[in-house]
């Protein structure tokens, strides 16, 4: 049976709208479905004011601190980490067997889950170095788990800047390093970007690698030697041990706007500054 | 006005083991306008790289034989890449201006030896945009992005980046290939004047442009000089038959 091309492109297009339209109502789905329960109960209060009872009354202010620290301090020790590497990877070296060794490690740490990530932070931080249920084992942990990330995309962003850009850095009398610095790390910027927000995404929802390394003290903490809990683990925990559905839904919901927040800010920035290069 | 400013001698390149250009000897004068001609294909670009030494950054490329620029081999070991191509500007077939303001492209070099006196940079600024005749069209509006400029306006800013260097030598490989006669003749005209204060090899697809700027001219065929003279008797009297054909376009 021979469909005629007009009528394919009918179907076609509407298999497409469908399908996008599915997806979309899940997503919207499960956000409204965490606002309608959480969102009733976050106030001003609920955000600012110490748990009690092990999260089952108060608020989630320490568990706010855990979210905000433990994402940065591993975005700030893996960025540097991973850009360099892109940078040394893509710039200062051949296509060889080495890279290659790098590139496929790189690509099969970011398969591994978490909780490997977790238990490696447990034993090595934890434990070996003394560190303890801390900040900085937490951080250290899930700074390493983003670093493939962040070094792939970055790579990508590094080699998709054109070639001919550099040739005009050499050609202007720039030394290999004066190059990356002025022409090609400003125009991959919105790629590496892109790769951090990724990271901070997968580091504040992560629950699994942050129980194991930051432990999840309720406590409002002293120092990154002391331990931590995130948004995301306090969910889990309340969750899981019925403490109390209400908060743990109102904590779904803080979490899911401050990813929105996040990714809004950004792309507000990343436009700012992309619009300021070609206007 | 005799000193030479280049001397070839028996020039060889290789990329990988084909050879792309085959013991090439050439003197090319100081403040003179030196065209070079000839079809695709026929290492005339590759001639322009090794002269700043831009062929470097491609590894499959092989340079053997000797460049003195001022006297100084440029291929010796202790030379450094970068200094010689502070002192040789290079304008590329096609513009490429980098995404940012016209202002900060014109500067991209003095900015990288750390120059920040604003008054200095400014008066760097028109007098490089006028003499690679732009600064009339984009005086009010050095702040926009420079990917805005056409076709033709890229190219002269280019030059115009290549100026505020302040080299020694301007290489242009075809630097008039995409633009328009008007734009063309914009930058021939900028060519003309530049010569007093610099050495200009010029690339160029199209034999007229050589005629109508050039002080002499070189004729490439498959990775060999042919001929190489004065404009006027290479495009009257040729010495070589080939070179006849070719500006007669019998070829190429």
């Amino acid at each position: 049976m021979i469909i005629h091309p007009r009528h394919t492109q009918i179907i076609a297009i509407s298999m497409l709208v469908i399908l996008t339209v599915f997806t979309l109502a899940i997503l919207v789905f499960i956000i409204l479905f965490v606002f309608s329960k959480g969102l009733p109960y976050i106030s001003f209060d609920f955000l600012f004011s110490n748990p009690e009872d092990m999260g089952k009354a108060g608020g989630i202010f320490p568990t706010l601190i855990g979210t905000i620290v433990l994402p940065l301090l591993a975005i700030i020790i893996a960025t540097p980490l991973g850009v360099g590497t892109a940078v040394y990877l893509t710039e200062y070296t051949r296509e060889n067997r080495i890279t290659r060794i790098i590139r496929f490690g790189a690509d099969c740490l970011a398969g591994i889950p978490s909780i490997i990530f977790g238990l490696f932070g447990f034993i090595f931080f934890v434990t070996t170095l003394e560190m303890g249920w801390s900040i900085i084992s937490g951080s250290l942990t899930l700074a390493f788990m983003i670093l493939p990330t962040i070094i792939r995309t970055s790579e990508e962003a590094i080699k998709a800047v054109p070639y001919s850009y550099r040739e005009v850095g050499f050609s202007l009398g720039a030394t290999l390093w004066q190059t990356v610095r002025k022409i090609v790390l400003p125009n991959a910027l919105p790629g590496i970007v892109t790769g951090i927000m990724l990271s901070i995404g997968r580091s504040i929802g992560e629950t699994a690698a942050v129980i194991f390394t930051a432990g999840s003290s309720l406590r409002i903490p002293n120092s990154v030697f002391d331990s931590i809990r995130t948004m995301s683990v306090h969910f889990y925990i309340l969750a899981r041990e019925g403490i109390s559905s209400k908060n743990a839904y109102a904590t779904a919901a803080v979490l899911i706007i401050s990813i929105l927040l996040i990714n809004l800010v950004t792309y507000w920035i990343m436009n700012r500054f992309i619009a300021k290069k070609t206007k | 006005m005799d000193k030479n400013k280049y001397i070839i001698n028996n020039l060889n390149v290789f990329w990988n083991k084909a050879q792309v250009l085959r013991s090439i000897d050439i003197q090319v004068p100081s403040h003179k306008i030196l065209g070079i001609i000839g079809p695709s294909g026929s290492g005339k670009t590759v001639f322009l790289r090794s002269l700043n030494r831009m062929n470097d950054l491609v590894p499959e490329i092989r340079v053997e034989g000797q460049i003195l620029l001022d006297g100084e081999d440029i291929y010796h070991p202790e030379c450094d890449a970068v200094s010689i191509r502070k002192r040789v500007g290079m304008v590329f077939a096609l513009p490429v201006p980098l995404p940012a303001s016209i202002y900060d492209n014109v500067i991209f070099n003095p900015g990288l030896s750390g120059i920040r006196d604003h008054k200095k940079l400014d008066l760097l600024v028109e007098k490089s945009l006028k003499s690679a005749f732009l600064w009339d069209e984009v005086k009010d509006r050095l702040k926009t992005s420079a990917m805005r400029l056409s076709g033709g306006q890229q190219q002269r800013l280019c030059l115009a980046r290549v100026l505020a260097m302040e080299p020694e030598v301007i290489l242009l490989d075809e630097p008039c290939s995409g633009l328009d006669p008007i734009s063309t003749a914009a930058i021939e005209d900028a060519l003309r004047i530049l010569k007093d204060t610099y050495t200009i090899i010029l690339v160029t697809n199209n034999t007229k442009q050589a005629a109508r700027v050039a002080d002499n001219t070189a004729f490439f065929l498959m990775n060999e000089m042919v001929e190489y003279g004065p404009t006027e008797q290479i495009f009257t009297v040729p010495g070589d038959k080939r070179t006849n054909d070719y500006i007669t376009g019998r070829f190429g």
